[in-house]
């Protein structure tokens, strides 16, 4: 799971001591890693705080679209491995809030922040689960874009962050192969089952091409970002490395990209694509996908109905502290 | 392929397919809480259990298959049996309601399955012995997680005690049922490949009062109990989850996935 945080941040530099700054970019140009207790430039902390925020609520946003197919899951094996996944992206949602806990920001803030529609997460989860061959698909194709985005990330300057990504990583392949495993099983089957996957691949693929984030001509700030070895490679090269990946793969299912215009181009040896709609792009970011209100009110109500939980869970703490304390000092007490 | 019924099952495919049930049933109940807990951890948590107790069933249902000998496999008795054909006890389907509803209802059927299982590693029948030892580790954790939220519940707020006595209230007259033998059991024990479940509740009741003094809960006076289950009369909810469960088996027949 990923998100488009790369495309959109907030720089602001002015104020920042310029040897401090000097300093810590050259411990960057180093590749060594920035640690929380480290000296960073203002703008750094918050371009990470944004972009690991992001993260986390796009890996708890996506459990719902995956979410939709576990009580559905048409065998046991089938169900215990989308629990499983799912289960993952939560894990990853945990410990990522943790990153970016150690930036400053309280997870309550972060979480309050994606209820409100403040903060943003990766738009892919703004489209519809309608069949099982989805699950499929998003392992496979979502998954897939997402590891293409965060292996750089592995080596992101900023240590707790990029040894979170070492782990999502790994978890993710595992998914993305699982979900390849979940097409070839559609592919291969009844024709019924074919048809879904053809139908899941015709719905996932553009949006999956859009999750690297706009053409490099109008990605903006991506300059700042690459000097902080936050992001490493641009959104078309990264979104090429992934086309040349999966349009073979889908060749070996037998299933058919959705793009008249795809061609081999035997100089570059690329694939090329046709034109993406950024306009449907722009429109599912700007909140008018086809879920994206209904994504946003799941997580609300999830958040509303447990209130009284999390209410309950801190009362207990405070009265089992209360009560030791009070212990405490009638044994001290008895033993004056 | 059409709907399955079980109702000449030996013994021993009869045990198994009810050990299988509870797990299965109990386990995607707990699965449909995953994105919508009251928090991550608790997300992560819910799904732990249900990926334990899917698990459980996987093994027995293979087992059964194996035990019946007509090469029916652990998705045959899971997606298409009709409701009837389902062999578990009435608390495992009950709807999953609030966190507490949930989280008394794991409490009440983990606290009879830790000790049911460790009974079970001692059973003559190695398969079910060897099945036992795994889910006696994974329920001592579903035992200790479910516990210690019924206690944070019951002595956290105002409204926190009121929704788990609402929830132990709604769940208290399914309990009975986990006690129950027929001649199937019976026969089983016997042959000291079964549990005498009846011997287990000093130590289910143990468990209970222990864990209610803590939370501030009393233990309901005895009510008329209902049951079932066992026999293939379940309540009114298991129709509904199989439906959700079987739908794509039930789509599209005869296909593999």
């Amino acid at each position: 799971m990923y998100t488009q945080a790369l495309n959109n941040l907030d720089i602001d530099t002015t104020g920042d001591d310029a040897a401090l700054e000097a300093r810590f970019q050259a411990r960057v140009d180093d590749e060594q890693r920035i640690e929380p207790n480290d000296w960073m430039p203002e703008a750094y902390r918050k371009t990470l705080v944004r972009q690991i925020a992001q993260h986390a609520h796009s890996e708890i946003v996506g459990m719902l679209p995956e979410g939709n197919w576990i009580t559905r899951a048409p065998s046991l094996r089938r169900k215990a491995a989308l629990l499983a996944k799912v289960q993952d992206e939560g894990g990853h949602g945990l410990y990522l809030y943790a990153a970016a806990e150690t930036l400053g920001k309280s997870r309550e803030e972060m979480v309050e922040e994606l209820l409100s529609g403040k903060a943003k997460y990766s738009s892919i989860f703004n489209y519809p689960t309608l069949t099982w061959a989805d699950i499929g698909a998003i392992g496979w194709l979502v998954d897939g874009a997402a590891i293409m985005n965060q292996i750089p990330l592995c080596r992101c300057s900023y240590g707790p962050y990029s040894r979170a990504m070492i782990r999502v990583c790994k978890e993710e392949s595992f998914h993305q192969r699982q979900g390849y495993e979940l097409m070839l099983s559609l592919a291969k089957g009844t024709p019924e089952q074919k048809e879904m996957a053809q139908d899941a691949l015709n719905r996932w693929w553009w949006p999956s091409l859009m999750m690297f984030g706009p053409p490099d001509g109008e990605s903006i700030h991506s300059g700042k970002s690459m000097a902080w070895k936050i992001k490493r490679f641009s959104n078309d090269d990264l979104r090429q490395k992934f086309i040349d990946a999966t349009v073979p793969q889908a060749h070996f299912l037998g299933l058919e990209l959705p793009d008249p215009d795809l061609k081999f181009n035997e100089e570059t040896g690329h694939w090329e694509v046709g034109e993406i709609d950024w306009e449907e792009f722009q429109q599912v970011v700007a909140g008018n996908g086809p879920c994206n209100r209904q994504r946003i009110k799941q997580r609300r109500t999830a958040h509303e109905n447990g209130a009284w939980v999390r209410e309950a869970a801190t009362a207990y703490a405070d009265k089992r502290r209360a009560r030791k304390a009070a212990a405490a000092a009638a044994e001290a007490k008895e033993a004056a | 392929m059409t709907t399955l019924h079980i109702d000449d099952a030996s013994p021993l495919v009869l045990y198994t397919l009810r050990l299988a049930d509870n797990a299965l049933v109990l386990g995607h109940r707990l699965s449909e809480w995953t994105g919508h807990a009251p928090m991550l951890e608790e997300d992560i948590a819910l799904a732990n259990v249900a990926l334990d107790l899917i698990g459980q069933s996987r093994a027995l249902y293979t087992y059964a298959g194996e035990a019946e000998g007509e090469g029916r496999d652990e998705d045959a008795f899971a997606y298409l049996r009709d409701a009837e054909g389902f062999r578990n006890v009435l608390l495992v389907e009950q709807p999953n309601g609030d966190f507490a509803v949930t989280i008394m209802r794991q409490f009440l059927y983990s606290a009879f399955m830790l000790p049911f299982w460790r009974k079970l590693m001692g059973s003559a029948d190695e398969r079910l012995a060897a099945i036992a030892a795994k889910a006696e580790k994974e329920a001592a954790y579903h035992l200790r997680h479910s516990a210690e939220w019924v206690i944070r519940l019951g002595d956290g707020t105002e409204e926190s005690h009121e929704r788990i006595t609402d929830a132990l209230a709604d769940l208290w007259m399914f309990t009975g049922e986990l006690f129950e033998m027929d001649d199937a059991d019976r026969a089983l024990v016997e042959r000291g490949i079964a549990v005498d479940v009846s011997a287990l509740r000093p130590e289910w009741e143990r468990t209970v009062d222990e864990i209610f003094a803590e939370a501030g809960l009393t233990r309901p006076a005895d009510v008329w109990m209902q049951t079932g289950g066992r026999g293939g009369r379940h309540s009114e909810h298991l129709g509904f989850l199989l439906a959700d469960l079987q739908f794509l088996q039930r789509a599209y027949p005869g296909a593999s996935w």
